[in-house]
């Protein structure tokens, strides 16, 4: 029985390959749940892509069972499982003697769908993936990689599978378009809700997309399965640790956003204050600094010197001249771009804009307390 | 041959220029005739070589240790004198018969086309296959929607090439008495009349350009996507 949040499962499947001396993958069980994005990650070698293509019969089990659904693969026919499942590739592999709009058309047409369908469908899916119209007439190699990818997720989308199998989907595109294509399956996944297993070689790619990463090993041996932030703060063993490198709190600061801390008021005081009620404020955090907000609003930094100078005088708060605060980040801003703008903008903290409202402020130290403990943990904040 | 209409020009012997153009009209209807002849000897030749080489391609490439015994088998028949072989086939289906010249024009079409077809299918990318394949594309539709298709460049630059040289080895067929528009050279030759070997030769390598500028047109016109190719941005 498959308990009904895991789409897919993987029960003691083992591969040999004939005249290899060992298993390429090896009693393998991993369950991936519905919605989710599953990252196959490691060496080549690891067996990795023998698993993703287990799973679409590309590559048949030598043992064990797979099931999409609570359904056996081996029930149907490999033509309709297939049918059933986006696939993506490294190489794209679109049709190069087929239109852009042909290429997605692929399996609504083999599914027998009516002519106004499948174009109303090429249309829906060339906007869900960003592609520009005017491209469906054209063929793949008037297009760039990074659009021929796109078109190869809309193709693998085009008859609405559950399941998406994409095998380096992103490894045949340079590193900023990489980047750009990895936000793009993120901000589709939104949309979409795909169960999705990703097979990639590239650490930072696994961190970046995945809710759960099996980083495996030679023989098809998952060493740990995590969520990246597990990976990174408790790595299982030492191929672990060597494989997702040294710079682990570093890579764990892109992985948690601002919302995972706890939220932090700061020196900060709305500009209708007492001026003993400001006093309080900035002894508690002991800074020089402090800041103003106007309806709710973080309006800017005041200097403590400043504002003593306007006591003195009898001026109120709201008089005192206040500095445009640079560093302001959004709670979905990552730990690390918090960081960066802490330390470029030459402040000591970084105040939260949340939707327009001020949401508290964050230091370095709320960073560095936030990496060494348990607190986003349980604030299981992963991007 | 005694009776060969090509006798009632005889008496232009007395003064035998590169090309006479009287003659030329005169017996227009045995040129066009010879030229009919010419076409329908490749055009039949051609089809069945490519019957013929379409099985054996796919037999090398279903079977990979069947394509070097293949190959040996085309290459060795390639070999073969033009001459010699419609000679021998002469006496087998008689000198009248169209099979005794379309036979070895056929043979020697086999080695470009098997090679040009297997070049074909054997050039579709691999990750264009994984994709057919992974989509749940059937095997038999991939090979008719998918890898034909890829194949088609390399296939029509093989169909070129063996139709241009059968355009001239049906002129060597007449020495067993079919061959085209090579009778007209041949019997200028024998009887030294410069204007059916003038009339003759020309409209052969015409009829060459020509078949193969047309199948070239035809070829750009199954891959249309070849031909915009170099349009794409890097």
């Amino acid at each position: 029985m498959t308990p009904p949040d895991i789409a897919i499962r993987l029960s003691d499947v083992s591969k040999y390959f004939d005249g290899a001396s060992g298993a390429a993958v090896d009693d393998l069980s991993l369950e991936i749940e519905r919605g989710s994005i599953m990252a196959l990650l490691g060496p080549s070698g690891c067996g990795k892509t023998t698993t993703l293509r287990m799973i679409n019969r590309l590559i048949e089990p030598s043992s064990g069972t797979i099931e999409i659904e609570g359904v056996d693969v081996m029930g149907q026919s490999a033509q309709e499982l297939r049918r059933g499942i986006g696939y993506v590739i490294q190489q794209v592999g679109l049709f190069p003697h087929r239109s852009i709009a042909s290429n997605i058309a692929t399996v609504p047409t083999m599914l027998g769908w009516e002519k106004p369908r499948i174009a109303a469908r090429v249309e829906e899916l060339t906007t869900l993936v960003g592609l520009d119209h005017e491209l469906l007439d054209r063929y793949p190699d008037e297009l760039s990689g990074g659009q021929q990818q796109r078109v190869g997720v809309a193709r693998a989308l085009a008859a609405d599978p559950p399941v998406l199998l994409m095998d380096e989907p992103f490894g045949a595109v340079d590193p900023i378009v990489r980047g750009r294509l990895q936000d793009e399956l993120l901000d589709l996944q939104t949309k979409v809700s795909k169960t999705i297993v990703l097979v990639t070689h590239d650490v930072d790619e696994a961190l970046r997309v995945a809710d759960r990463i099996a980083l495996m090993n030679v023989g098809g041996v998952i060493e740990q399965l995590a969520t990246p932030d597990e990976l990174m703060r408790a790595p299982a063993n030492d191929f672990v640790r060597s494989f997702v490198g040294e710079d682990r709190g570093l890579r764990r600061l892109a992985l948690n956003m601002v919302s995972a801390l706890r939220f932090h008021q700061g020196p900060v005081v709305e500009h209708t204050a007492s001026h003993d009620d400001a006093e309080r404020a900035w002894t508690a955090e002991g800074t020089e600094w402090l800041g103003i907000t106007v309806d709710g609003r973080f309006a800017g930094w005041t200097r403590v010197a400043d504002v003593r100078a306007a006591r003195a005088s009898g001026a109120a708060l709201s008089e005192v001249e206040r500095f445009d605060p640079i560093a302001q980040i959004e709670p979905t801003s990552t730990l690390r771009a918090a960081m960066e703008l802490i330390m470029s903008s030459n402040s000591s903290a970084a105040v939260i804009n949340d939707a327009g409202r001020f949401g508290g402020v964050v230091t370095l130290e709320d960073i560095r307390r936030a990496l060494s403990s348990t607190e986003i943990e349980a604030a299981d904040g992963t991007v | 041959m005694t009776s060969s209409p090509l006798q009632s020009s005889v008496v232009a012997q007395a003064t035998n220029p590169i090309i006479r153009w009287e003659w030329v009209v005169e017996e227009w209807d045995q040129i066009w005739t010879a030229i009919v002849e010419h076409i329908t000897l490749t055009v039949l030749a051609m089809a069945l070589g490519l019957a013929v080489s379409s099985v054996l391609a796919a037999i090398a490439l279903r079977h990979r240790w069947m394509m070097t015994p293949i190959t040996a088998s085309m290459s060795l028949i390639y070999t073969l004198p033009s001459v010699a072989l419609f000679a021998l086939l002469a006496p087998v289906f008689g000198n009248l018969s169209r099979w005794t010249a379309v036979l070895p024009l056929a043979g020697y079409t086999l080695l470009i086309l098997v090679t040009n077809i297997v070049a074909g299918f054997q050039a579709v990318p691999p990750s264009v296959r994984d994709a057919a394949d992974g989509m749940g594309m059937s095997p038999t539709r991939r090979v008719w929607t998918v890898d034909l298709p890829l194949a088609v460049p390399y296939i029509v630059t093989g169909i070129r090439i063996a139709t241009v040289s059968t355009v001239g080895l049906v002129t060597v067929a007449a020495i067993i008495g079919q061959g085209g528009l090579g009778r007209l050279i041949f019997s200028g030759l024998r009887r030294a009349f410069w204007t059916p070997m003038t009339v003759g030769a020309s409209l052969s390598i015409v009829l060459a350009l020509v078949i193969d500028a047309v199948i070239l047109v035809i070829g750009l016109w199954l891959a249309p996507w070849q031909r915009r190719r170099k349009a794409a941005s890097p």
